[in-house]
């Protein structure tokens, strides 16, 4: 048995996961395509909300999707008559999606020739958060019935989206749902996040979103 | 959830600085996380005790040191340390200003140093 010696070793965890994140990073920035990794619980309407998006945006970008959401029920033809281009990941069982399987999605739709791709995450609020999926931006969707106390129970989420968007408000009557309060905490974990109020039902509140995206998209290229 | 993953990563970056430290065995490794992760200890020890079988990490103990959540009020400058049951709270204790926060400490997700021989 030889001496117990301590050595140092000082390395990120996930510092592989970061460096194929970086790097599908650069590329997206050599082929000026806006990269957003959506993300939030099952249930949470990121599909119809989606679609909704695409309909808002119109004929403006060359829009894609790479789904890995296993729940998901994306309506092939509809999101075609929204002119949006989007291919399935095979995920298996994972609760997260890494930088690794979003290359295999962009080089699977030819990402080089979008200017706008959304990646619609696997719908979990804890595992995502930690995966670094190389995109220019990561969004998230809080729905109104999930309740304003999100932030404190998956607060890792709210640190590294820079979107929030609070969705189905149609059913904030119903709901005991105290927005401010939720603004507030959120807020406190991340300042500069932008927050935006929609309904993937009934369209509130979608244009301000597509705005906002218009003008990232723009400022990209 | 995700310890899976994160166990394998460990493992590679433990096992590449045994092989560079030429050591024969990995006794420790010291983790700093931060309070805002999920990670569950006794899950990532599982996988680890696992995965690292017939390596010269095999036994080897995971410490895992957890880093405190640090707010930074922006208008008294204050460090504000919490724990995740504190994240209700939007006003800062020292001078009672309304929420404007940065996040100093929490999402460290980091092998520090290994004990081997």
């Amino acid at each position: 048995m030889g001496d117990i010696k301590l050595f140092e070793v000082k390395e990120d965890i996930l510092s592989d996961n970061d460096a194929a994140a970086r790097e599908l990073r650069d590329k997206l920035h050599r082929d000026k395509t806006f990269v957003i990794n959506l993300m939030s619980s099952p249930g949470a309407g990121k599909t119809t909300l989606l679609l909704k998006t695409a309909e808002a945006l119109g004929s403006e970008f060359k829009t894609g999707v790479i789904e890995a959401d296993i729940d998901s029920t994306v309506d092939a033809e509809k999101i075609r008559e929204a002119g949006v281009e989007a291919v399935q990941l095979r995920t298996g069982g994972f609760c997260h999606l890494d930088a690794a399987m979003v290359k295999t999605g962009l080089e699977g739709i030819g990402s080089e020739s979008f200017d706008l791709i959304f990646i619609e995450n696997i719908g979990n609020l804890v595992c995502p958060a930690e995966f670094d999926t190389g995109a220019i931006k990561n969004a998230m969707i809080l729905s109104v019935p999930e309740g304003d106390d999100k932030p404190l129970k998956y607060p890792l989420m709210f640190t590294r989206s820079d979107v929030l968007l609070v969705n189905k408000t149609d059913m904030m009557a119903l709901a005991d749902f105290d927005t401010k309060a939720l603004r507030r905490r959120a807020a406190k974990l991340n300042p500069d996040i932008s927050i935006f109020e929609v309904s993937g039902k009934t369209g509130e509140g979608i244009e301000e979103w597509a705005d906002w995206i218009r003008k990232s998209v723009r400022e990209f290229s | 959830m995700h310890e899976l993953p994160v166990t394998e990563s460990i493992l590679n970056i433990v096992l590449k600085h045994a092989e560079k430290n030429r050591v024969s065995r990995v006794v420790s490794i010291t983790l700093h996380i931060g309070g805002l992760s999920d990670l569950e200890d006794e899950w990532v020890q599982h996988y680890f005790d696992y995965l690292s079988s017939k390596t010269a990490a095999e036994g080897a103990k995971l410490k895992i040191e957890r880093i405190p959540i640090v707010l930074k009020c922006k208008k008294c400058g204050s460090n504000i340390q919490i724990s995740k049951d504190e994240l209700w709270a939007t006003d800062c204790p020292e001078c009672g200003d309304t929420g404007d926060f940065s996040l100093v400490s929490g999402r460290e997700y980091y092998i520090k140093e290994m004990e081997a021989e």
